[in-house]
């Protein structure tokens, strides 16, 4: 059968077509945030899988990038999610098909 | 192919694939928390200690918590009158199902090539810190800064509108 890569290969890219199916098909903002941190794990998924099969594992090459993947991830996710508060204050709806103005 | 790998893998699929198809938003919001929970001990499974505790501090200890709050202050609860799916999702479906498939047929053809070393590395949170803090600290120094600014960042953007001066 598969090697033990293959399989968190494959779930990581599951988890990635997941993220995008739900960033592309639901209609609330958060929700599509969601679906991007989705997609982002399953990158941080893929980097540490490569980490702990790959040669040299000592170089902690791959441990860092998902660290740091890590961090900038949930700085992602806090400038998004303020956008997110800011956009339905200004226009009292976080449905992203209501969102159709530039101009505020 | 352990038993814990399925399992893992079940409870995080089920988890994504609840928050991305559930409609109420709360709910949503505890389903993506249950896929980073088994993210976490995915990692866990694959010897990265460290990635997997910091995975559960920043996603389930920030990250969920953020999303629930963006959910409260927005008022995500009520369900849509017209539905919760967009009028194009049959295309979002069929993009991520293409998605998948080149993803999934990539990796299948290269099964041959991928690296397979069977030794459990031993990294201890020692090598590191000291890998922080020597070979990687213009990359952590530049993660303050951009942390600082995105808090500041979204802090001012959040932020309750004043009276425009003008």
């Amino acid at each position: 059968m598969t090697t033990p890569l293959a399989g968190y290969l494959l779930v990581a890219a599951l988890l990635f077509a997941i993220g995008l199916g739900g960033a592309l098909v639901r209609r609330n903002a958060i929700l599509v945030l969601i679906g991007i941190e989705l997609m982002l794990n399953a990158a941080n998924l893929n980097l540490i899988a490569f980490w702990r099969f790959g040669p040299h594992p000592e170089a902690l090459t791959g441990m860092m990038f998902a660290i740091f993947s890590i961090a900038v991830a949930a700085a992602e996710a806090a400038v998004g999610l303020g956008l997110v508060i800011a956009i339905y204050r200004h226009t009292n709806t976080a449905e992203l098909d209501k969102i159709d103005r530039m101009k505020g | 192919m352990s038993l814990t790998f399925y399992l893992l893998a079940a409870l995080t699929l089920a988890g994504g694939l609840a928050a991305v198809l559930l409609k109420h938003l709360v709910h949503c919001a505890l389903a993506v928390t249950v896929a980073f929970a088994g993210l976490a001990l995915l990692f866990l499974q694959l010897d990265a200690q460290f990635a997997g505790f910091a995975q559960i501090l920043v996603y389930i200890g920030a990250v969920a918590i953020l999303i629930v709050f963006a959910i409260l202050l927005t008022r995500g609860s009520d369900l849509p009158k017209d539905g919760v799916f967009s009028k194009t999702w049959y295309l979002g479906l069929v993009i991520a199902a293409g998605v998948f498939a080149v993803l999934g047929w990539a990796v299948l053809a290269s099964v041959r090539a991928i690296p397979q070393q069977d030794v459990v590395p031993t990294v201890t949170v020692h090598d590191i810190g000291i890998a922080l803090v020597g070979r990687y600290v213009l990359p952590l120094e530049i993660v303050a800064l951009l942390l600082t600014a995105a808090t500041i960042g979204a802090v001012i953007v959040a932020m309750h509108e004043k009276e425009r001066a003008k």
